[in-house]
């Protein structure tokens, strides 16, 4: 999976999942933010992320991603 | 001094309907809401017979992280508690000004629940059954997010009594009121009509296997009854009392003028005679009320062998010579069971303000204790100005209202 495929299926997974419009998605937009989470639907993230690609964000983890960036690149990093 | 209590809203989400014309209409043309599900037969029941309800589409009206937390009945719910507030001309501003309460019927939450330890079991990590799965998957999650929607600051209570449920959650909800400890109540019931929900019960063989032909398979009362198809989906009733009513000059639709309960103390499933009497039995009493004055019986009535029979005893014995017009509308909606006895009360106030008795479908022959009744097969016209519902469920708890004109 190249770099661009995984920002391309991370946007679309998560604008269906939280509702949220595709164009607010921008590589340093903050997720918490940009997808309205508060501390229960953060775990819907985690979810959805463990769900799709078999990766665990450890909550320490979690404390690192803040832009949409950080998400890809934990992804990008994590994936076998 | 006992308030007088009144029902002033009514909303249902139901196979008959999903609006209070649409279900007066379908009661009074004997429309049956039972079909022949595919899906069912193909992952094993033993009876493929359910009800068609629409799903809601809850997206305008609540955001996405909220209805996270709203399994399939407490969405059924929400849609029917939006239309009884509005049937009430009770909004939001409204409610934010008052304590306003909820008591709703719901015993269980089986496909949420079985869903999120599914995702748990899968990736053996808790985080997997996601931020909703919690709510979701209490008894009573109906209340719970149903009170923070529409932020009502009275009481918030779930009645779990199997299918007397609902009918219980409007029998406490009238007596906070007629006691003073409230003024308005939002009380009902749901049922979540997925598969999941009835598959240890189709296990126990209660199902009407009539597969051929759906919509005569929920048939109460008749002697070729061959067991209950299950239902589902949501009804609200927005109780308050006279008085609070009248000060906001709400519309007045019925009034609730007794109920009365009653536990078997008997076998799990098969109801007996003397308890369900007694509820019947302890209702009047409680309301003063004789048998004449009763223009119609809504029966608790599901279409299975032993409980038609031993509630047809019961009702003949408390009525006696008077014949009061009975039928059972779960000929039509199949067992809406934690949802039916709201609305059933639903169903029967349409028919009360619409002038008819909805026929009890496929009553084509008696059998021995239904013989003593006076069941309406077909719909008639009729002016009725009081009316008793009862609900019973498992475990032997029974629930009887009385519902007057106004």
């Amino acid at each position: 999976m190249t770099r661009e495929d995984i920002v391309k299926e991370v946007n679309n997974l998560l604008a269906e999942e939280f509702e949220v419009d595709l164009e607010l998605f921008t590589p340093d937009a903050n997720v918490r933010d940009t997808l309205s989470l508060d501390s229960l639907s953060l775990v819907d993230l985690v979810a959805i992320i463990q769900q799709t690609y078999k990766i665990k964000i450890p909550v320490a983890d979690l404390k690192s991603i803040n832009t949409f960036n950080d998400l890809y690149n934990y992804i990008e990093s994590h994936l076998s | 001094m006992n308030k007088r209590v009144v029902i002033t809203g009514m909303g249902i989400w139901s196979c008959l309907g999903n609006t209070l014309e649409e279900v007066r209409d379908s009661l009074y043309n004997g429309k049956s809401g039972v079909i022949f599900s595919q899906e069912r037969k193909e992952l094993g029941f033993r009876s493929a017979l359910c009800t068609q309800i629409e799903t809601p589409n809850l997206k305008p009206f609540v955001s996405r992280n909220l209805r996270q937390f709203m399994p399939e009945e407490a969405q059924y719910a929400y849609m029917a508690t939006r239309s009884a507030l509005e049937n009430a001309r009770m909004d939001q501003e409204y409610i934010d000004q008052h304590e306003i309460g909820i008591i709703y019927g719901n015993d269980s939450v089986a496909e949420a629940t079985m869903n999120a330890l599914d995702r748990f079991r899968e990736f053996k990590d808790t985080a997997a059954c996601g931020s909703g799965a919690i709510f979701q998957s209490m008894n009573s999650t109906v209340t719970m997010n149903l009170a923070c929607l529409f932020k009502l600051r009275g009481i918030n209570l779930t009645a779990s009594a199997a299918c007397a449920s609902s009918s219980h959650s409007v029998g406490l909800s009238y007596l906070l009121i007629r006691d003073g400890l409230q003024d308005c109540i939002i009380c009902g019931g749901a049922q979540e009509n997925n598969l999941y929900s009835v598959a240890a019960f189709d296990g126990i063989q209660s199902f009407s296997t009539r597969e051929s032909e759906p919509t005569k398979a929920s048939r109460p009362f008749d002697r070729d009854r061959d067991g209950l198809v299950p239902g589902g989906g949501a009804a609200t009733l927005i109780l308050e009392s006279y008085e609070h009513a009248v000060k906001r000059n709400a519309p007045i639709l019925a009034e609730i003028v007794s109920w009365g309960f009653s536990g078997n103390g008997d076998h799990i499933s098969t109801p007996n005679v003397q308890g369900p009497a007694r509820s019947l039995e302890l209702c009047l009493k409680n309301g003063n009320i004789t048998p004449a004055q009763i223009g119609y019986v809504n029966a608790h009535a599901t279409s299975t062998r032993i409980g038609d029979s031993r509630e047809a005893q019961a009702i003949a014995q408390i009525f006696g010579d008077y014949k009061v017009p009975v039928t059972s509308t779960k000929s039509q909606t199949g067992h809406e069971m934690w949802m039916a006895g709201a609305s059933e009360l639903i169903y029967s106030i349409l028919m009360m303000k619409n002038g008819f008795i909805a026929g009890n479908i496929n009553f084509e022959n008696p059998d021995d204790d239904s013989a003593r009744l006076n069941i309406y097969p077909e719909t008639k016209e009729a002016h009725f100005d009081m009316f008793l519902s009862n609900s019973f469920g498992f475990g032997g708890t029974n629930s009887t209202l009385i519902v007057k004109n106004l």
